[in-house]
């Protein structure tokens, strides 16, 4: 019934896409650029990114390897949350994937972030993102002028 | 701390496509006169006064008045429900992006 909306980050990184899928994968490494974590690449393997506490919510992410398949595709589950919080820390029931495709001159990489339950109105939203990206330059722009 | 009322509402406010692109089309141009807005639109001058009035409403827009003419700029702050709530993400990952490249950099 509740309708959901993504994150999308990309980018065009200058490396083989092994190198990048052992950053993703390595827990140590995951800890430097993500959260601290006890990662392991193996399906059905649970573990958590630790963050600090927001309301009563204590700052971990539950998260399950649902996908594993070096070095293309990467998915995990990424729940945490509380309901008691309105805007960071929400309670989130959501799943990560990443996406690893060679391009010219490297490794052309993906994360979508899915599942967002949106707290109503879900056409307005559909409707908005769009624009979002020119929307938040103009403001950008306004605040730097003010 | 935003409400999921304050996020409906500017959402809302912006689930109208007519509406929004006037929205962003002040955003665009920085300031911009009410008669200005209607000369580059199809839209007709009452329903321009109309979704003028309503992005007024909902704090997205301010309007500074000059003589005959009143100018309208986006208001700053009008979109933060929005920002604060799915921005956060996005802002969050495009950080370990960030972070992510920079590792990879090193480890080169």
């Amino acid at each position: 019934m509740s309708e959901t909306r993504a994150i999308t980050v990309e980018q065009v990184l200058p490396y083989a896409a092994e190198k990048i899928w052992h950053t993703l994968t390595t827990s140590e490494l995951i800890a430097k650029w993500l959260m601290p974590n006890d990662f392991a690449a193996a399906i059905g393997h649970r573990f958590n990114f630790r963050t600090r506490p927001m309301g009563d919510w204590d700052g971990v992410v539950r998260c399950e390897v649902l996908a594993c398949d070096p070095p293309r595709l990467l998915r995990y589950s990424w729940k945490g949350g509380s309901d008691s919080n309105t805007t960071h820390g929400t309670r989130l029931d959501t799943e990560v994937t990443w996406t690893l495709t060679p391009v010219e001159g490297g490794t052309h990489l993906k994360m979508v972030h899915d599942g967002f339950v949106l707290p109503q109105n879900q056409s307005a939203y559909d409707a908005m993102s769009p624009g979002w990206g020119k929307v938040l330059d103009g403001i950008a722009r306004v605040t730097a002028e003010g | 701390m935003v409400s999921t009322a304050q996020i409906s509402a500017v959402a809302k406010c912006l689930g109208d496509p007519t509406r929004r692109a006037v929205f962003e089309r002040i955003a665009r141009e920085g300031e911009i006169a009410a008669t200005s807005l209607v000369k580059g639109s199809r839209v007709s001058q009452p329903a321009v006064s109309q979704h003028l009035r309503a992005l007024r409403e909902a704090g997205l827009v301010t309007e500074r008045r000059e003589g005959r003419h009143i100018h309208y700029r986006v208001a700053p702050k009008g979109l933060a429900p929005l920002i604060d709530w799915l921005g956060h993400y996005q802002t969050f990952w495009r950080e370990r992006f960030e972070n992510l490249e920079k590792l990879l950099k090193e480890t080169q």
